[in-house]
């Protein structure tokens, strides 16, 4: 059982907030924390990690990472961190870089070879794609076998299908290790399919907590389908008018009234549902 | 033209560059914990040992030169090499520092903490990972060093005075050809000071634009 009770006056973009974060997460589970930007989802993660002071306490299991008068150093709490930047040492080889972190030469090869990463082993960073970057790195998060593995948006900055096969590997990776994991995500889809467990902060505040299916899915009432986008035009079509809207990464087009017209605001986030009728999946 | 080339005397040079190895490698020890430290700290002192470290690029180097034979009065180091050595290094520790500062505070600070994170100390964290990837402004903050080292006059001249083989390093000795008007070995010692001086300085940039050009730093 980790423990998490912890306080921190942040000086953000949007003022002052206080970051006021209590969790109990169970051993074992992938947990997926959402939110706005500067909501407190990264200084949370750090803040795990020991690279940022807070006052309150952090228990893992039975070990005291953190109470009121004292904080394990980072180098001492056996943690996993991804960065959304990768962050390799680029004057280390593939290699190099997981048996930095512990010279386990067992654990590396079994790591790279369930990543696929083997024949890349000698290669150093700079001439790796961002994906094979991103898997090293999560490599390297579990070299030390760790407690705890904290990712901060990890695979954010790669393209969709590089996305779906890095998920793949952090379900496997997560199933065979079995370690705790807490995610930054934006990306609905991703934390519906990695966690098993939603937190939605805002504003420094556990404003939502649930399983993802529970949090996730904004169906209310008797609606079947409704998704969330952005209204990017509105075109006069004779009496009517037609609201273009981005739907992830998909534009569709939507009838309004003139009525409905007046009340939409171009850029806004807008919520297209439907009733009753049957869709066909292909 | 060949008769003076034979007996040319270059001691001079040899000192100069035994001073400025010498200078270059203390300054590397003392200036590594240092600009780490300043490259890191975000603590209130920062602005204050960074402007006295700047300070020998803006004092005049009789200043410099004038304090140091003041302290040196007392342990009894004016006009000896030792002397010269410990006066270089005050004269050139901007040269070595800034550089290092520089690269430090260019490197990816997650790349860093992912180092941290791993269990290292900050001491395996600069030598094994910050210290290779700022291999460009390292080879810069040495050169520099060195070459600044071979060019300062003011202070050498303070401190270690014109003692053959003890302190008459090339630019000494340089100016000494030009006062008793041997204009010929002064042309000759001037045109080695540029000739090295160009070399090392076109070495540097070479070195820095392939590495660019690789990619393999940012």
């Amino acid at each position: 059982m980790i423990k998490i009770e912890i306080n921190k006056k942040l000086h953000g973009a949007n003022g002052e907030m206080d970051l006021n974060v209590n969790l109990e997460i169970n051993e074992g589970h992938f947990v997926a924390l959402a939110g706005k930007s500067g909501s407190g989802k990264t200084t949370l993660l750090r803040i795990l990690a020991g690279l940022e002071s807070s006052s309150g306490v952090i228990h893992i299991g039975d070990e005291v990472w953190q109470d009121e008068k004292f904080s394990l150093a980072p180098q001492q709490r056996k943690i996993g961190f991804v960065f959304q930047d990768y962050a390799l040492f680029p004057n280390m080889t593939v290699e190099e870089n997981l048996l930095f972190v512990q010279n386990d030469k067992a654990l590396a090869k079994q790591l790279l070879e369930v990543t696929e990463l083997s024949e890349l082993a000698k290669r150093r960073p700079s001439t790796l794609s961002g994906g094979q970057k991103q898997r090293v790195s999560l490599c390297r998060a579990l070299m030390n076998r760790p407690k705890l593995l904290l990712m901060d948006e990890p695979l954010s900055a790669l393209d969709p299908a590089m996305r779906t096969k890095l998920q793949n590997e952090i379900l496997t990776l997560h199933k065979e290790f079995g370690t705790t994991t807490i995610m930054v995500s934006h990306d609905p889809s991703e934390i519906y399919r990695l966690s098993s467990r939603v937190v939605v902060l805002e504003q420094g505040r556990v404003v939502d907590d649930g399983l993802p299916k529970e949090v996730l899915l904004k169906t209310d009432g008797s609606q079947k389908f409704s998704f969330e986008g952005e209204l990017l035009e509105l075109i006069k079509v004779d009496v009517m008018f037609v609201a273009i809207v981005a739907i992830g990464q998909q534009l569709v087009e939507v009838v309004v009234s003139p009525m409905e017209a007046k009340e939409l605001n171009i850029g806004e986030k807008v919520r297209v549902s439907t009733k009753a009728f049957a869709p066909t999946i292909v | 033209m060949l008769e003076t080339l034979k007996t040319l005397d270059l001691t001079p040079f040899i000192l100069s560059f035994k001073l400025a190895g010498l200078t270059t490698l203390i300054l590397f020890v003392i200036s590594l914990p240092l600009a780490w430290y300043l490259s890191q700290s975000k603590s209130k002192a920062k602005p204050f040992l960074e402007a006295i470290t700047a300070l020998p690029i803006v004092l005049p180097p009789s200043v410099l030169g004038f304090y140091i034979l003041i302290l040196f009065a007392k342990v009894d180091l004016a006009f000896s090499f030792t002397g010269l050595v410990i006066a270089s290094c005050f004269y050139s520790l901007p040269f070595m520092v800034q550089p290092l500062q520089g690269g430090f505070e260019g490197l990816n600070k997650n790349m860093l903490e992912a180092s941290y994170l791993s269990g290292k100390s900050k001491l395996t964290t600069l030598l094994k990972v910050a210290l290779p990837n700022i291999k460009p402004a390292l080879l810069t903050a040495l050169i520099i060093t060195f070459a600044h080292t071979v060019g300062e006059f003011g202070v050498v001249l303070m401190i270690g005075g014109s003692i053959p083989d003890e302190t008459k390093v090339a630019s000494i000795a340089i100016y000494e050809m030009v006062e008793i008007m041997d204009y010929g070995t002064a042309h000759i010692y001037s045109a080695i000071m540029v000739l090295i001086s160009f070399v090392v300085l076109l070495s540097v940039y070479v070195f820095n634009h392939t590495q660019k050009k690789i990619g393999g730093f940012h």
